[in-house]
């Protein structure tokens, strides 16, 4: 790469001549798309936050555990660049939601990654309500082994209610908990079937990768990197010859009626470039695609670039937490780890237009983590020993997550009256939930009440309909579909619009399902990278 | 429940302990025990009155602790100290003693009488913020994240540290 340097840090920030592709974001999906890429073809990444020293994660997990820092303060959110605003009628706290640097949200996910369920695909079909996928769970299927590889997810196939799958996982899933096995004893009383989690953190050394080796902090840190998070895809790609440029924030894409030209990006020294590139594949999760895409309106699309079918932005989505939490008068032995071991999808597929799927996850870090309790109160001494053994032994919780309908009303758009340090307007998440999603929870709790009565433990918490919160997935806001009046993305990821714009990211799930998104998410980025290869191809 | 130097490198496993955790730990195993700086001696002294009765061993454990975390050139190595001089100059006013010349109970009023007590841990906050930060909050948490700090409250791999993927499986009794 030649030019000059673009930042106090010496890093040249400049364009890269003759790119074939440029991919904007670099997190789990813009770093497989560019890996794939990259070994054929002249690819840049261009990220808006920086390129985060590994040496640090020690002090991000201090951080993550010390009560003077709020969970944006671990990876550097917040403050103008991030500013934001929330008008729906549920607040939605984006910094906390979000890492916007080299890895993305994978730096501080937990690394959960199942299959969507068969029915996922077709929600309008099968369940009566939303939009049917324009894919099937047959068609993502290789590209879902080829995502558990790129993870090292460990898993076993134990789920009887999950996709069938051809293939076992890289590595062997985590064995249950001692609290798994309370829950296991009861479920099997009420007759409900509990099985393992696959997880993106390694049982075994895999990739160059150690082992878990349990520091607890998984979300929002894991400094071992067993956890896999997207720095390691994004190494790969710099090894092929690929080009990462960190704190290149894309304010506007440059475009013609067909075709984009350029991404235009502001260096941390103000300068502004412009990346021009043959494709382009944007990887900026569910809100700030749609944010740069109404960013980038012109005279030939008034209402956003890509935006013909009026749905960017529309449709904004995530999951919902249920969750009940009780106390046992015997030791269960939480907070040893930071991920979860068992779940159950055994109501899932009982989903129609009234009740949404969800799924159980029984939880490892039930109740206070006593090293955090240690740090807050007015005791210390013999005293706060007391407290902490008393507050640990014998809590206990279920979790769910419950799948949300894509609504007109729940949108990611503009808020014309604030703006970044740019002098752009902020993405405004107006967050709206159904009565099915919450009739849903409902559904959720009673079932897990009924788990923590039959293990005899008192109840102390509930996450109900009028206490839920999201799960930080960010997803529906560039829907994909067949019909270009209705959807941003065809199914092969390219815009309706714009013969060379490829999006990878959650914002084209025209549904969310009921399980965490990622594996989906780096399915589809691959599905999207082999299409990128192909136009590449058919152009030379 | 004795601590040992084990579970102050433990304890800096868990933090960001200036040039990190391997350095530490070597320097650590490189550095036998010798004579504590002022600095340390107040660390000792305020261990004894916010780390409970039975645990024993501290000075050998807050000393490895601090080498690292008190005594670099790094921002919360600087920040340790001036908190400690702080509780230094409050002990001499209010006093006529340093900190570690005190009785037991006497530095337990100082910190309460400070506000200590009562202070949410802030690294840039009031000064008892600071202290409550740099001294009470770094000294608990390198308790509570090592080993026999977690066995002292029944956990046996508490949050923070890498204790492996063995003990969240055992039940209370194996």
């Amino acid at each position: 790469m030649s030019g000059t340097a673009s930042g106090a840090d010496g890093r040249d920030r400049t364009p890269v001549p003759d790119a074939d592709v440029c991919v904007v974001g670099a997190g789990p999906a813009g770093a497989l798309v560019a890996d794939r890429l990259a070994a054929d073809h002249e690819v840049v990444v261009l990220d808006a936050g920086p390129r985060f020293n590994p040496g640090d994660r020690l002090d991000r997990q201090e951080r993550a555990v010390r009560p003077a820092y709020d969970r944006p303060d671990v990876w550097e959110m917040g403050g103008p660049r991030d500013a934001h605003s929330a008008s729906g009628e549920r607040f939605y706290p984006l910094n906390h939601a979000r890492v916007k640097g080299v890895g993305g949200s994978t730096l501080h996910w937990q690394g959960m990654v199942m299959r969507l369920h068969e029915a996922d695909f077709s929600s309008g079909t099968k369940r009566g309500v939303g939009p049917n996928w324009p894919l099937d769970y047959a068609d993502l299927r290789p590209y879902y082994a080829e995502a558990e590889r790129a993870f090292g997810v460990s898993g076993a196939d134990d789920n009887p209610f999950g996709p069938p799958r051809e293939e076992p996982f890289p590595n062997p899933a985590f064995p249950p908990s001692h609290s798994d096995s309370l829950f296991a004893e009861a479920c099997e009383e009420l007759g409900i079937a509990t099985h393992s989690v696959p997880n993106a953190r390694n049982s075994e050394p895999y990739d160059g990768r150690g082992e878990c080796v349990g520091y607890g902090t998984c979300q929002p840190v894991c400094p071992s990197g067993a956890k896999y998070d997207a720095t390691v895809h994004v190494e790969d790609t710099e090894r092929k010859g690929a080009t990462v440029i960190d704190r290149a924030r894309v304010t506007e894409l440059a475009h013609g009626p067909d075709r984009i030209e350029a991404a235009v990006y502001v260096a941390p020294d103000g300068t502004e470039h412009r990346q021009r590139a043959d494709a382009f594949v944007l990887a900026a999760g569910g809100v700030e695609i749609p944010r740069l895409l109404l960013l980038s309106a012109s005279d030939h699309y008034p209402d956003g670039l890509a935006n013909s079918s009026d749905a960017v932005g529309r449709y904004f989505t995530d999951h919902l937490f249920a969750g009940v939490g009780g106390v046992l008068e015997e030791p269960t032995r939480q907070n040893h780890v930071g991920f979860v071991t068992t779940e159950s999808h055994q109501f899932y597929d009982e989903a129609d237009e009234t009740v949404a799927p969800f799924k159980l996850e029984f939880l490892n870090y039930a109740g206070p983590s006593p090293v955090e309790l240690a740090m807050t109160g007015d005791d210390w001494g013999d005293e706060l020993l007391g407290r902490l053994r008393e507050s640990y032994g014998g809590h206990v919780a279920v979790g769910a997550l419950v799948e949300q309908l894509p609504r007109e009303d729940s949108y990611v758009g503009l808020d014309d009256g604030r703006t970044d340090d740019l002098g752009n307007p902020v993405p405004d998440v107006h967050w709206t939930v159904g009565d099915r999603a919450l009739r849903t929870i409902e559904r959720a709790n009673e079932i897990q009440r009924d788990i923590l009565a039959e293990l005899g433990a008192e109840v102390n918490w509930t996450a109900g309909p009028g206490s839920t919160g999201p799960a930080y997935h960010h997803m529906g806001t560039t829907r994909m579909g067949e019909d270009p009046t209705e959807s941003v993305v065809d199914p092969t990821l390219c815009t309706h619009d714009l013969e060379n714009c490829w999006i990878a990211s959650s914002s084209v799930f025209p549904t969310g399902g009921a399980v965490n998104p990622t594996l989906t998410i780096a399915a589809l980025a691959l599905l999207a990278a082999d299409a990128v290869d192909e136009a590449l191809v058919r152009s030379l | 429940m004795e601590l040992s130097r084990r579970d102050a490198i433990a304890a800096l496993g868990a933090v960001g302990a200036g040039a990190g955790a391997a350095y530490a730990v070597r320097e650590l195993n490189d550095s036998p025990p010798g004579e504590s700086s002022p600095d340390v001696e107040t660390l000792i002294a305020a261990a004894e009155v916010v780390y409970p009765d039975e645990v024993t061993g501290l000075e050998g454990f807050v000393e490895a602790y601090a080498r690292r975390r008190a005594a670099g050139g790094d921002d919360h190595a600087r920040g340790v100290r001036a908190a400690i001089e702080t509780m230094d100059d409050r002990a001499e006013a209010w006093y006529d003693a340093a900190f570690a010349d005190l009785a037991t109970e006497d530095r337990d009023s100082l910190l309460r009488e400070m506000g200590v007590d009562t202070a949410a841990e802030a690294p840039d906050g009031s000064t008892a913020e600071q202290v409550r930060y740099y001294v009470v909050n770094d000294l608990l948490m390198a308790l509570y994240a090592s080993p026999t700090g977690g066995e002292l409250v029944g956990i046996g791999n508490p949050r923070g540290h890498p204790g492996g993927t063995d003990s969240y499986r055992r039940g209370p009794r194996s």
